[in-house]
């Protein structure tokens, strides 16, 4: 197999990109390599930490199991899209607010996950928030704050 | 991970048909396949993408029962209400299954195709032989470190435990597989290793997941899926059991049961010697007990995976004992 590019046009956090790319790329690979989008993290790269978390279309997934051709149509979200005209989002807020995070390198995929649990209402307890950012694991076992960063946002979202 | 072409299908027939060709691989969800191209194991010439096509991603679910679309999102089968309230294992089977962004990403169809989490499967740079990667090279993991591998229907070439939840609850209630006209059991469907443990499924070229089907029945209606694990949360099962009862009007008095294993053997693992033995019984914990023991009945160990004989009849055994309690 030739090393074969293929045109990939891609609409992340409301910006389109065009972009000649090898099939194999990874959404992943291609937002950080390819458009210089490095808050989206490379921890395991098999589907197994959850650093690398994005939404498509609104949904948290991850970038390291998804090739850059699929999302091709979709809208993809990644940390950087997160704030609003400077403004930190209020699941950023809460991280800080919390001190969610040590080392900080799982915070960005933490972060966008914590916003779709939110949205998905699966936020509704402790247990509940334990049992759905089970995907992102935090290597500096800072989960007690980041429980607390959830409830925190999940409750001003609530309000 | 090697090149391939991508081809965006355009239509199910054209995909299929796309896919029959040598080389080819159909990609869904892709936390299967995309993960196993990375260790080397899937080496695809061209991948199908099926993600695109409209009208294989319904849920439906009437008096007569389910059928899911073959590329409806493990997480939106989960939280569907009339799958909640009619098929609750089939929900508690999904929603304990990975972490939520795999359960977006992964399909139903892509789902029941996942390959085994055996360490030596995955693993072709320092462990050659393997019998499921490449027939006739031999089982690294026989005289291996075993404990995650199968008990039940293993073979002499292969003892690679089948890691999915959503299988054992569909065996269970007797959930039919749609390869578009075609239509198979989910018992059927999935294959025991044998002498070819690279033949996973009775699927022929050309073939396609379409849909599942599972027919509506009291049993359903009264499931769960317990799952015991090494960790609290997105980890495969040490062992699990799907179960589903139906009482006697008496409230106690069992008149249908089903029982399925997970993690404990080589394909979705229906234990009707449990069905059969507490058929027409009244619930009660020591005869529950003393029939979970069938649920194991011609396992056989390999060293370090011992402990999985004496689980998985407790978490058959808890499983029953917890929907008797919720009368």
């Amino acid at each position: 197999m030739t090393n074969t590019t293929i045109s990939v046009h891609l609409d992340i956090n409301g910006r389109h990109h065009d972009l000649a790319l090898e099939p194999r790329v990874t959404l992943l690979d291609a937002l950080r390599d390819r458009l210089g989008l490095t808050g989206t993290k490379k921890g395991c790269d098999h589907g197994q930490c959850g650093a690398c978390t994005v939404h498509v279309d609104g949904e948290r997934v991850l970038a390291c199991l998804t090739l850059a051709a699929q999302v091709e149509g979709r809208a993809v979200t990644t940390i950087e899209g997160l704030a609003r005209e400077g403004e930190t989002h209020p699941v950023q807020a809460a991280f800080l607010e919390q001190d969610a995070f040590q080392c900080g390198y799982c915070t960005p995929g933490q972060i966008m996950s914590a916003v779709a649990c939110i949205r998905e209402g699966h936020a509704g307890s402790d247990e509940e928030i334990r049992e759905y950012m089970a995907g992102n694991l935090c290597r500096c076992g800072a989960y007690p704050h980041i429980v607390s960063a959830v409830r925190q946002a999940a409750q001003e979202a609530a309000s | 991970m090697k090149d391939f072409s991508y081809i965006r299908a355009a239509t199910a027939d054209a995909a299929r048909q796309a896919a029959a060709l040598p080389g080819a691989m159909l990609l869904a969800g892709g936390t299967t396949l995309i993960d196993l191209a990375k260790c080397g194991v899937a080496k695809p010439d061209s991948l199908i993408d099926i993600t695109h096509l409209n009208g294989l991603d319904r849920i439906e679910v009437d008096e007569r029962g389910a059928t899911i679309g073959a590329l409806a999102k493990m997480s939106h089968v989960a939280d569907h209400a009339g799958i909640k309230s009619q098929f609750p294992a089939i929900s508690e089977a999904l929603w304990q299954a990975a972490s939520a962004q795999i359960r977006n990403m992964a399909t139903i169809g892509g789902n029941l195709m996942q390959r085994t989490r055996c360490p030596y499967f995955r693993d072709p740079a320092n462990f050659p032989a393997c019998n499921k990667r490449n027939p006739g090279s031999g089982c690294s993991a026989i005289g291996g470190v075993t404990r995650g591998h199968a008990v039940l229907g293993t073979s002499e070439a292969c003892i690679a435990t089948y890691p999915g939840d959503l299988a054992a609850a569909l065996v269970a209630f007797d959930a039919m597989i749609h390869l578009g006209e075609r239509r198979i059991s989910v018992d059927a469907f999935f294959l025991l290793p044998g002498s070819t443990p690279d033949r996973e499924h009775a699927m022929e070229p050309g073939e396609m997941i379409t849909a599942i089907e599972i027919p509506a029945s009291a049993t359903a209606r009264r499931s769960t899926y317990v799952k015991i694990r090494d960790r609290q949360s997105y980890e495969f099962a040490a062992a699990s059991a799907a179960v589903g009862i139906e009482f006697e009007p008496d409230g106690r008095t069992i008149r249908d049961l089903r029982v399925a294993l997970g993690g404990v053997a080589t394909k979705p693992w229906r234990a009707r010697a449990v069905e059969d033995a507490l058929k027409g019984k009244v619930l009660e914990p020591e005869a529950i007990r003393a029939a979970s023991l069938l649920a194991v009945e011609g396992a056989v160990d390999h060293g370090a995976n011992r402990y999985k004989i004496e689980l998985a009849p407790r978490v058959v055994a808890r499983a029953i004992l917890k929907l008797g309690e919720t009368t």
